[in-house]
C-alpha cells in the first residue's frame, strides 16, 4: 500500500511539473501579444513603450529563462503580475476563489443529494415512471447548456415571477460582511449578522441550482447504470433467495460494489464544476474564479491564465489521486494489480 | 412482492412492436431529430425567406408572430432563420472537431496499445497530460491566445479534444490483442498493420461508435459555450451560443435568447438519445434482459 501511494504522488509530482510546462508552452508560442492586448492602439504603436513593457514582465528574455523564473517564483508561491489588473495574480486569486468556491459546493452536495437516492432508485424500480423521470432529468441536465438554463432560470424566477434574487453575491445596497473567510454563509454567520446570510443565501439559490444540473445528470446516470450492474451479479441474486430484506440487498450488497464508478466520476464531477462556473458565473456576474479566468483570457494576461491553468491541473491530479487512493480502499485488488 | 426482486421473474412477453418501441423508440426519435436539423441545415437559403444577416431596425424585437415565427432580435434579424443557418456552423464544427480529434485518437491509442515498451510509455503520458486539463479552460486559453474565429476555435478544441479516444481505443485494442483469433491471424503470416487495421478495429469499433456520438453532441455543446463568451464566430455570423449571448440581457423579449438554445438542447439531446440506443444495441446483456 505505501508503495502504491508513493508511486502514485510522484507521478501525480511530475505531471504537474509537466502541466506547468506545457501551459508556458502555449502561452508563449501562440500568437498573441499580451504587450500590444495591454497597451492598446496608441500606446502599442510606439515601440519604446512596447520594449519598456516587455523588460517589465522579463517577455524579452529567452524561453527558457522565462520558464525557469517562472518556475523559481512558482516554488516562492509568486505567480507574477497579471497583466490585465496589474495586481499579483495570487491577490487576484485569493479574493475571488471563495465566491467560487462557495457555490461549487453547494452545486456538488446538491447534485450527490439528489443524484444518487434518484439514480439508486432508478435502478431498482427498472422500467418504472420513476426509472424515466430519473432517465429525463438527466438527459436534459447533460444535454442543456449551462450558459442557456442560467438565462432561463434568471428570466424566469427572477425577470417574470420576482421570487429569486437578481445577479451577484449580495444585494447591491447591502453591506458585504468584513472578511475572514471569503465564503459570505460562514462569515455573516460568525458575526451573526442573520440579515446578510438570508441575502448571500437568497442569491446562491439559482445560480447553484444551474451549476448542478450538469453534475446531477452525470451522477445520476452512472450511478444508476451502476446499479443494474451490480443488482444483476450472482451475489445479490443469492442474497435475495436468502430471504434477506430488499432493503438490506440494496444498500447492504448492490450499493457498496457500485460505489467505485461514482467515486471515479467525483473527480469528473469537478472538473464539470470548474468548466461550468465560467459559463454560470459569466451570466450571474459571480465575482468568482470562473469569470476571472474568463476575462484573463480574453484579455491575454499570460501571467493570470498560466497561474490558473497550472493551479486547475494540479487540482485535477490531486483530485485524480485522491480518487485513485479511495479506489485502493474500497477495492482491495487494484493495490495488488 | 417487492419491486427489486423483479429481474428474477420472467417478464410476460410482450408484442413485437411494443418491445421494440420501449427499446429503441428514443433512439429513433433522437434520429429524426438530428435528421430534421440536418436536412433544414442543408436546405437553408431554399427554405428560409429571410437572410440571417438582413438588418430590419424598424422591426427590431418583435415577438413571435405569423411574418416572424420566433421573432425578431435587436437588429431586427428574423430569429428563425439564424437559427437554421446556424445549424450549418455547429453541426459541421461538431462533426469536425469529433472525427478529426476521434480519429487522431484512436489511431494513437490503437499504436500505443499495440507497440507496447517506451512508445506505448511516451504516447500514454501525452495523453495523461493533456487529460489532466479542464477541457474548456484550456481551449479558452488556446482559443483566445490565437484570436476569436471559428477556424482557430476548432483547432483549440482539437487540441483537447482526442485524449479520451486514445483512452479508450488502448484498452479496447488491449482486451483485443489478447484474444485467440489474433494469434490465429498472426500464426497464418499478417503483418501488424493488417491485423491492427484489418482485424482488431473492426471488433474494437463499437464503444467507438458510442462515444463518437454522445461527443458529436458534447463537441456541439461546448463550441457553443466558447461562442457565448465570445471566443467562437466572429459576428455577425448566425450561430447558437453567440445568439443566446445577444439576448441574454433581454428578459423581457426572452424569445431572442430562449430558442437558440433550445436549439441546442434539441441537438444534444437527439445525439444522446442514439448514442444511447447503440449503446444497448451493442450490449448483449441489454439487449436479452
Amino acid at each position: 500500500m505505501t508503495r502504491y501511494v508513493v508511486s502514485r504522488l510522484i507521478t501525480a509530482f511530475a505531471l504537474v511539473l509537466f502541466a506547468t510546462l506545457v501551459v508556458f508552452l502555449i502561452a508563449n508560442t501562440v500568437p498573441g501579444d499580451p504587450a500590444l492586448a495591454a497597451l492598446g492602439d496608441e500606446q502599442a504603436s510606439d515601440p519604446a513603450a512596447v520594449a519598456a513593457f516587455r523588460a517589465i514582465y522579463g517577455l524579452d528574455l529567452p524561453l527558457w529563462e522565462q520558464y525557469w523564473r517562472f518556475l523559481q517564483r512558482l516554488l516562492q508561491g509568486d505567480l507574477g503580475v497579471s497583466i490585465a489588473t496589474r495586481r499579483p495574480v495570487l491577490d487576484d486569486i485569493v479574493d475571488y476563489a471563495p465566491a467560487t468556491l462557495e457555490l461549487a459546493t453547494i452545486a456538488f452536495f446538491l447534485s450527490l443529494a439528489v443524484g444518487l437516492p434518484l439514480g439508486i432508485l432508478a435502478a431498482v424500480r427498472r422500467d418504472s415512471w420513476v426509472d424515466h423521470a430519473a432517465r429525463f432529468v438527466a438527459l436534459v441536465g447533460v444535454s442543456a447548456p449551462t450558459f442557456w438554463l442560467a438565462f432561463v432560470v434568471l428570466a424566469i424566477f427572477y425577470g417574470h415571477l420576482d421570487w429569486a434574487p437578481g445577479t451577484g453575491r449580495l444585494d447591491p445596497i447591502a453591506f458585504p460582511p468584513d472578511r475572514i473567510t471569503g465564503l459570505l454563509l460562514i462569515d455573516t454567520a460568525l458575526v451573526g449578522d442573520w440579515e446578510t446570510f438570508h441575502d448571500a443565501a437568497a442569491h446562491l439559490v439559482l445560480p447553484s441550482i444551474v451549476l448542478a444540473a450538469s453534475t446531477l445528470g452525470l451522477i445520476t446516470r452512472t450511478t444508476r447504470a451502476a446499479m443494474l450492474e451490480a443488482l444483476s451479479q450472482d451475489y445479490v441474486r443469492v442474497a435475495r433467495a436468502k430471504g434477506l430484506l430488499a432493503r438490506v440487498v440494496v444498500t447492504g450488497h448492490a450499493l457498496p460494489n457500485a460505489m467505485l464508478p461514482v467515486v471515479t466520476l467525483g473527480g469528473l464531477a469537478y472538473a464539470n464544476l470548474l468548466t461550468g462556473a465560467v459559463m454560470t458565473e459569466t451570466v450571474f456576474a459571480w465575482p468568482g474564479l470562473g469569470r476571472y479566468t474568463f476575462r484573463s483570457a480574453v484579455a491575454v494576461d499570460f501571467p493570470a491564465i498560466m497561474a490558473i491553468t497550472a493551479i486547475v491541473a494540479a487540482i485535477f491530479v490531486l483530485v485524480n489521486l485522491l480518487v485513485d487512493l479511495s479506489y485502493a480502499l474500497l477495492d482491495p485488488r487494484v493495490v495488488r494489480k | 412482492m417487492s419491486a427489486a426482486a423483479e429481474p428474477l421473474v420472467a417478464a410476460r412477453p410482450r408484442p413485437a412492436a411494443l418491445r421494440w418501441l420501449r427499446r429503441y423508440g428514443l433512439a429513433t426519435l433522437g434520429g429524426a431529430i438530428i435528421l430534421a436539423w440536418i436536412v433544414m441545415a442543408v436546405l437553408a437559403p431554399w427554405v428560409m425567406t429571410y437572410d440571417p444577416n438582413f438588418v430590419d431596425v424598424a422591426n427590431r424585437l418583435q415577438p413571435p408572430s405569423a411574418a416572424h415565427w420566433l421573432g425578431t432580435d435587436a437588429l431586427g434579424r428574423d430569429v428563425m432563420t439564424r437559427i437554421v443557418y446556424g445549424a450549418r456552423i455547429s453541426l459541421s464544427v461538431g462533426l469536425v472537431v469529433v472525427l478529426v480529434g476521434g480519429l487522431f485518437g484512436t489511431l494513437l491509442g490503437a499504436i500505443a496499445a499495440y507497440a507496447r515498451g517506451w512508445a506505448e510509455e511516451a504516447l500514454m503520458r501525452v495523453t495523461d497530460l493533456v487529460f489532466c486539463f479542464p477541457p474548456i479552460i484550456l481551449a479558452m486559453a488556446i482559443a483566445a491566445a490565437l484570436g476569436i474565429g471559428t477556424v482557430n476555435t476548432v483547432i483549440a478544441m482539437l487540441v483537447v479534444w482526442w485524449p479520451k479516444f486514445a483512452r479508450l481505443a488502448r484498452s479496447l485494442v488491449i482486451t483485443q490483442r489478447s484474444l485467440e483469433y489474433v494469434e490465429a491471424a498472426q500464426s497464418i503470416g499478417f503483418g501488424p498493420v493488417h491485423i491492427l487495421l484489418r482485424q482488431i478495429i473492426p471488433n474494437a469499433v463499437g464503444p467507438l461508435i458510442v462515444l463518437v456520438t454522445l461527443d458529436l453532441g458534447q463537441a456541439i455543446l461546448v463550441f457553443a459555450g466558447l461562442s457565448f463568451l465570445g471566443l467562437g464566430v466572429v459576428p455577425p455570423t448566425a450561430e447558437w451560443g453567440a445568439m443566446v449571448a445577444e439576448g441574454r440581457e433581454l428578459v423581457q423579449q426572452w424569445w431572442v435568447a430562449t430558442f437558440p438554445g433550445l436549439a441546442i438542447l434539441t441537438v444534444v439531446m437527439g445525439f444522446n438519445f442514439v448514442g444511447d440506443g447503440i449503446r444497448d444495441w451493442l450490449d448483449p446483456h441489454a439487449r436479452t434482459r
